[in-house]
């Protein structure tokens, strides 16, 4: 896994976390770090795109809400937070996050924050899946009369 | 001529002041809070979402609660509210066949690869009112199975295989937005997608249901139908790469068609195509089948004449708040225009009465004069 395919997997992680269970991992964490905006949080819109029979050309499905931020860290890492929604405090700590893990805290912040969060949305995801796979049909053919 | 009249604000005050009181309703009522709308009432939030064209649950459900459960008026709330959001940019077009299917079902193949997986489905009940509900009762959790893992491919792929079904041409072109620029007629597909994705659910399913009763019928089976989550990705200029920014919810309607032919293509089956946020299943369907019956002429069909193969009856009708916009704007004051009708009414009435006592005076029969 390369850098950016490590830093592509935590944004994203971040951008679909809970805001309340970040948070609450982010306030157990400790102090937050001093920084410098680059960009303040801002919410905004993302155009989401679909493909016509799924495979064919795009077009226009609808817009999401989506809220940005960068900043600066005191040592100088630039960190930037993208997450759906609305939530200015989420982007602003997915934005910390990203920063810190470019430091040397790197792995403590995947072992508080990270780590927790993807088991969040993975039990998530597998209890759905669980509820799913109780709703498939079993089809068995009926017995003939004339057999 | 244009007269501007003032006054009313008194009485506009008051009116939203009792507006405010009767959506609060019975004091002695516990009052509903946006999280149980969001929660509660998740198929009412879909609509306004896709009709609202923004994925936001929180702010439908908000919607709902200040329309009072007016969808349309709900709508109309997001619609304005998002045109007050800064755009981002656009994500790269949604995988759906990565999708983490809730419900995935087939009315062509039984056995399709990935199984028939119901769902939270309305299906297969009885539609007998469950009391119930009425008396606060607890609900057991929903029973687990085994998940098989892996992806569950769409069913037009092995069609496909066979080269029986009409293959959708690949394309990065950028479509056009009809929230940005006004809509051109001929419209292409792209856009055609994107005004049927956010048209009123009402008018597409009655666009929908017209072919079905013979209005350019196109034979359409449920290739397939899938609702669940797929994550949301966009390239990131600051970064170099994409990310994901979320995941959403959506609903997919693949319709499989019957077609014999034409001038230009081998008999084979065709496509119509629904993608609609949320779960939206009627709506999906429906999209699907307008869809294919407005592909007529890129097949080399024939113009049945018929309502749902008119692109342009289609797309400039299927909005329900630009139609509500120049419906409701007639019980504003016309006070003005009305004016001058009433004028125009009276002297006709004038001159129609002084053409009849003329005749009279003449000596003639009043029948006669009627006509």
């Amino acid at each position: 896994m390369t850098a950016n395919d490590e830093r592509k997997a935590w944004m994203g992680l971040l951008a679909k976390a809970p805001a309340t269970e970040l948070a609450r991992l982010w306030e157990a964490f400790g102090e937050e770090p001093g920084h410098d905006w680059l960009r303040a949080p801002e919410a905004g819109g993302v155009m989401v795109r679909g493909r016509a029979g799924a495979t064919g050309a795009p077009f226009n499905l609808g817009e999401m809400t989506v809220t940005r931020c960068s900043l600066k860290l005191e040592g100088g890492a630039v960190g930037h937070g993208y997450v759906q929604g609305r939530d200015k405090r989420q982007a602003r700590q997915a934005a910390l996050v990203d920063a810190l893990m470019q430091t040397g805290e790197a792995a403590t912040v995947r072992e508080a924050i990270l780590d927790p969060l993807a088991e969040t949305l993975e039990t998530a995801r597998a209890a759905r899946a669980a509820k799913a796979a109780a709703t498939k049909v079993d089809f068995f053919t009926m017995v003939r009369g004339e057999d | 001529m244009y007269v501007a009249v003032k006054g009313g604000e008194r009485a506009i005050d008051n009116a939203h002041a009792w507006l405010a009181d009767e959506r609060r309703g019975d004091r002695g009522v516990a009052e509903l809070s946006v999280a149980q709308i969001r929660e509660q009432l998740s198929l009412a939030v879909n609509r306004v979402m896709a009709e609202g064209s923004l994925y936001d649950p929180d702010l439908a459900a908000l919607a709902i609660k200040q329309s009072r459960g007016d969808l349309i008026e709900a709508i109309f709330l997001i619609r304005a509210y998002r045109t007050t959001l800064p755009r981002f940019g656009a994500s790269k077009p949604i995988e759906t066949g990565e999708m983490a299917c809730d419900r995935r079902i087939s009315a062509t193949f039984k056995d399709a690869p990935g199984g028939q997986v119901l769902g939270p489905t309305f299906d297969y009940t009885h539609r007998l009112l469950d009391f119930k509900l009425a008396a606060d009762g607890e609900v057991p959790e929903a029973p687990e199975g085994t998940p098989q893992g892996g992806d569950v491919p769409h069913i037009t792929g092995y069609l496909n295989r066979e080269g029986l079904i009409q293959d959708e041409p690949e394309s990065d072109e950028v479509p056009p937005d009809l929230t940005r620029e006004p809509m051109e007629l001929p419209a292409g597909r792209p856009l055609r997608l994107q005004s049927l994705t956010r048209g009123d659910e009402g008018f597409v399913l009655g666009m929908a249901y017209s072919t079905q009763r013979g209005y350019a019928r196109n034979h359409a089976f449920v290739g397939e139908l899938r609702i669940g989550a797929v994550a949301v990705e966009m390239d990131i200029p600051e970064l170099g790469f994409a990310i994901e920014i979320g995941e959403i919810t959506v609903t997919e309607c693949e319709t499989v068609n019957q077609f014999k032919g034409s001038k230009t293509e081998p008999p084979q089956f065709t496509r119509g195509y629904g993608l609609v946020f949320g779960q939206t299943e009627r709506k999906a369907i429906s999209m699907a089948l307008v869809d294919r019956a407005l592909r007529w002429k890129e097949l080399g069909e024939d113009d049945q004449g018929a309502p749902a193969q008119d692109e342009e009856f289609v797309l400039m009708h299927s909005d329900n708040i630009q139609a509500t916009g120049f419906l409701e704007h007639i019980k504003l004051p016309h006070y003005v225009d009305f004016q001058s009708e009433l004028e125009l009414v009276r002297k006709l009435r004038r001159e129609v009465e002084a053409a009849r006592s003329s005749v009279l005076s003449d000596g003639l029969a009043p029948g006669e004069a009627a006509e």
